[in-house]
């Protein structure tokens, strides 16, 4: 046996999470209308698959951009050898511009204080190689994202520890949640380097909310040296834009611009979310740091983005008409879609977190469970994946600590297939109704025990009540 | 004083070690160069006194022709009109594999820059954001960090920190000598391993770059043989970065360790990786197109997770897919890249030979290693690097001085000469003239003062016993044999 690295035969890449396990399950029988029409429909899949043709218009009435041409004459060879770590300046001030818009242009942003990467993947290791060594650790609101277990630890050796959050407050940020986190991480004598929130939350599709943003504001003033990691590639998706406050937001508020707090504020932020474009791995990290500036830049040549991209979207980006044109339409349809997958998820009696941003929605099938555990809710998951058919993560994928949500993905498909895919969950729900029917009555008969009949009166009832309101609706 | 050192000591601990140091390496003089440079860059109009820009190892010589295939082809870009069928399915690839096309297309291409000799299976290719991304990935996947790879000297400055920054590994010299040609021999091979182990860093692989940077010289099969011998023997990986594989010109051959591998019985594949990139072959450097190809499956799985950190743009691959499935393009590009490559070689180095200046003999890269050793006051260091100031911040060329490749031996220096059009080499030729002419005055002065002389014969015996030394050397062969090498001009001086 050849010897390999540690990292390279560890786990720590993340990808035995039943996250990734359902992406394998998905490609294995992918589903398709007309070839494959009973395989599985993506759902784990947070991708904005809603605007291409307000992109495709553009791309038919500014074909310079799309041929490697300024003002009709080749710029091919300036930029196939473009390979400059700081970027294309008109990309770069494109970008910056950008990120205003989306922010509802409340803040600014300085191109000069902006670092490309390939992706945000790229983004977050990079940052973590910059504010932490091996054995350091990074606090993270729970649930959170299944690929930062790689992206955060696997190279870099980071830590993360938890910060717990519970559906009784909506998994909102307390300030008794983070200091037990900073606590816990004092006790396995790991240094806190910062805390990292994705803001809007993935998986939650919630802004974190000022109150929120104050606690740990109000944390990183009084402990000095911990950063904060704002990963905020989802500000484009917000509903509507007023709901979303950057980070840099509350600097400019809290008047804090002038303290030392401004330089371990760090936004990682991407195009692969607000313009659907994944594929063209567009990352970067903005900070007010120079430092972190200087070293991010450097690091950033171990995955730049292609020349090729940057120039086709610094023309995409610098036509304000189309940006602010596709940021007013992309937010309406999101909103759209999701509002169709609560409503169709309602109707069959399964909950959502209520959310206004995102791709997926936080869905609570906690009562679909047989029991309150993780192995509860990885038979159902599988049940839901092989035989449901349906490619959504579990909770316990993202770290959530109470078993029965799962993160369920709604931008990545036509409306045909999202009825489909609540029409096989109707399937599911009404298959479990008259399962549990069953279970009462056995239950009855053998005399089960008072506690048994106790849940499932409990269960019985609430299903009731839902096939009340089903009636109503109709 | 107490508040400013916590002060400062909170400074150093808000940021990680690796972004704190220097393992960046930017503070090599290979890098000042390009500093120097970019203050003051050469323009044939707007800065005819600039810095010429000799330390970009990047082949610009066949432009033109990328250039008129991507016009002759709008289908290969995903945004016009007659490709944008295609946009939203090229926009949302993400997948780590790559695309199926592409890499196939890469796959072929491979096989065609070595001459159709060895066959490459795509399913085996993972894409790395450029050559950078490719070398880290394969550090990471093989060293834990603490160990270390055998390097042979003199090398590219840029491994410094792909290889070992981020990673944690050691890189071990090889020391390789001027007297052989730089070759690598078995015997400094061993010596290398044993430093390591005498310095406690477990050796992990060996990293050979063929065709080298900045030699420029290629591997032959016994050489190769060799070196897998050596790795198979002591368990060790070879990592072969072959991202000159199409540079080489003239009757020159270059022999990839995939052909080599096909004729050793026992070697264990498990132990052979390549790096590749479009950089230097097709001259696309800032489409970052690098390639990890591996014979260990382990190796290639652990990889494509990898890659996730710098994944070559969806819209780059679908261009270089349908550019490169262009074979008779293709051909016609490599056989007029190959040309243009070997007409800039000979342009360069006839005119250093009639300047009197040698250089390594060599049929490949985008650079020549320059013999400026009989410049040097002192056979040190310190000296080259004076005479580096001088080149660059008077002659004004930015050439790269050899103690940054970690060159065992001061005065060697690496030329590159494909990133510029004729009229700019010509006139960092005419530099040179008028640099050496200028020497070559100032030492003649000298003579004239008795004390002063006494002092300037001693110093110059000791260079024209250097000299004769060197010209034996030269005519040893390292040298082109149609090209004699006149006396340096120090020598002439003293004549």
């Amino acid at each position: 046996m050849v010897q390999l690295s540690r990292k390279a035969t560890c786990n720590s890449h993340g990808q035995v999470s039943s996250y990734f396990l359902g992406w394998e399950e998905y490609e294995k029988n992918p589903y398709d209308v007309t070839k494959n029409p009973q395989g599985i429909i993506q759902m784990g899949l947070a991708e904005n698959q809603l605007c291409f043709d307000l992109l495709e218009s553009w791309l038919a009435q500014n074909t310079d951009a799309a041929c490697f041409k300024r003002d009709g004459q080749s710029v091919f060879r300036e930029l196939a050898l473009f390979q400059d770590y700081h970027g294309l300046s008109s990309f770069k001030n494109a970008f910056a511009d950008f990120m205003s818009e989306n922010r509802g242009n409340r803040v600014s942003f300085d191109s000069n204080n902006l670092v490309l990467t390939a992706g945000a993947t790229s983004a977050n290791e990079t940052l973590m190689f910059c504010l932490a060594d091996p054995g350091d650790a990074f606090l993270l609101p729970t649930p959170y994202y299944p690929g930062f277990d790689r992206d955060l630890k696997w190279r870099t050796g980071v830590e993360i520890v938890p910060i717990q959050s519970s559906s009784t407050n909506g998994f909102r940020i307390t300030k008794l949640a983070l200091e037990e986190a900073y606590e816990q991480a004092k006790k396995l004598d790991l240094n806190v380097k910062g805390i990292l929130i994705t803001n809007p939350s993935n998986p939650l599709g919630t802004t974190t909310t000022q109150t929120e943003l104050n606690i740990l504001f109000d944390f990183i003033t009084k402990n000095k040296n911990i950063h904060l990691v704002s990963d905020e590639i989802y500000s484009g998706t917000v509903f509507n834009s007023s709901e979303f406050i950057s980070v840099m937001e509350i600097l400019k508020n809290n008047q804090l611009e002038n303290t030392d707090v401004l330089n371990r504020v760090h936004i990682v932020c991407s195009l692969s979310k607000d313009l659907g474009l994944p594929g063209f791995r567009v990352g970067a990290i903005y900070s007010n740091d120079k430092d972190v500036i200087s070293a991010a830049t450097k690091m950033s040549s171990f995955g730049l983005v292609s020349s090729q991209t940057q120039y086709l979207l610094s023309s995409l980006l610098s036509d304000k008409k189309f940006t602010k044109n596709y940021l007013r339409e992309n937010q309406k349809r999101l909103k759209n879609r999701q509002r169709k997958l609560v409503l169709g998820l309602e109707a069959i009696g399964i909950k959502c977190l209520k959310s206004n941003a995102g791709l997926f929605c936080w869905v609570d099938m906690r009562p679909l469970l047989r029991s309150k555990t993780f192995e509860a809710e990885m038979d159902l998951w599988k049940k839901i994946v092989y035989e449901v058919k349906l490619n959504i993560s579990p909770g316990s994928s993202c770290h959530c600590e109470e078993p029965g949500w799962f993160r369920v993905c709604f931008a990545n498909m036509i409306d045909e297939t999202l009825k489909l895919a609540l029409k096989r969950l109707k399937m599911l729900v009404d298959d479990e109704n008259s399962s549990r029917r069953c279970q009462k009555s056995k239950s009855e008969r053998l005399n089960g025990s008072r506690k048994k009949t106790m849940s499932n009166v409990s269960n019985w009832v609430f299903r009731l009540s839902f096939h009340d309101r089903e009636a109503e609706e109709r | 004083m107490v508040a400013f050192a916590t002060e400062k000591k909170q400074d150093l601990n808000l940021l990680s070690k690796i972004a704190s140091g220097d393992g960046h390496g930017e503070n090599s003089s290979y890098f000042d160069g390009w500093k120097a440079y970019e203050e003051n860059p050469f323009h044939p109009i707007d800065r005819p006194d600039g810095v010429i820009q000799m330390g970009l190892a990047e082949n610009q010589l066949c432009g033109d022709l990328m250039r008129k295939w991507v016009l002759k082809h709008p289908e290969a870009s995903i945004c016009t009109s007659e490709g944008v069928n295609q946009f939203s399915d090229i926009a949302i690839f993400q997948d780590y594999h790559g695309l199926p096309e592409f890499r196939q297309a890469v796959a072929k291409f491979m096989e065609k820059t070595r001459n159709n000799k060895v066959k490459f299976d795509p399913d085996r290719i993972v894409m790395s954001g450029g050559a950078t991304g490719a070398h880290e990935t394969v550090a990471f996947c093989l060293a834990n960090p603490g160990d270390g790879f055998l390097v042979p000297t003199p090398y590219y400055p840029g491994f410094d920190r792909d290889l070992r920054w981020r990673t944690g590994v050691n890189l071990v010299p090889v020391t390789c000598h001027s007297s052989n040609g730089f070759k690598i021999t078995v015997e400094a091979l061993e010596a290398a391993y044993e430093n390591a182990r005498k310095s406690n860093i477990p050796v992990k692989g060996l990293l050979v770059t063929n065709p080298s940077n900045p030699l420029g010289t290629t591997l032959d099969r016994e050489c190769l043989k060799s070196l897998v011998n050596f790795t198979n023997d002591k368990g060790i990986h070879l990592i072969a970065d072959e991202i000159y594989a199409a540079t080489t010109f003239g009757q020159s051959e270059f022999i990839s360790v995939a052909e080599v591998i096909e004729e050793i019985e026992d070697c264990n594949r498990d132990l052979i990786h390549i790096v590749y990139s479009l950089s230097k072959d097709m001259g696309l450097p800032g489409l970052r197109v690098g390639i990890v190809y591996s014979y260990n499956d382990r190796v290639v799985q652990i990889a494509r997770k990898m890659s996730s950190f710098g994944l070559v743009s969806s819209q780059t691959q679908h261009l270089i897919a349908k550019m490169l499935s262009d074979e008779e393009f293709v051909d016609e590009f490599i056989r007029e890249s190959k040309l243009r490559l070997a007409a800039r070689h000979a342009e360069i180095t006839t005119g250093l030979d009639g300047l009197g200046i040698g250089w390594l003999k060599a049929k490949a890269g985008l650079f020549l290693w320059m013999d400026l050793r009989n410049l040097l006051k002192t056979a040190t260091f310190d000296s080259e690097t004076e005479l580096w100031r001088v080149i660059v911040h008077q002659v004004k060329l930015n050439v790269s001085p050899g103690g940054s490749f970690h060159c065992h031996e001061p005065g060697w220096f690496r030329v590159c000469f494909a990133n510029m059009d004729h009229k700019t080499m010509e006139t960092a030729l005419e530099r040179i003239r008028v640099f050496t002419s200028q020497l070559e005055e100032e030492t003649k002065p000298m003579a004239a003062t008795t004390m002063m002389a006494k002092k300037k014969k001693k110093c110059w015996q000791s260079n024209l016993r250097l000299s004769f030394s060197d010209t034996r050397r030269f005519d040893d062969g390292f040298f082109s044999p149609h090209s004699p090498v006149p006396p340096s001009p120090l020598v002439r001086a003293q004549t």
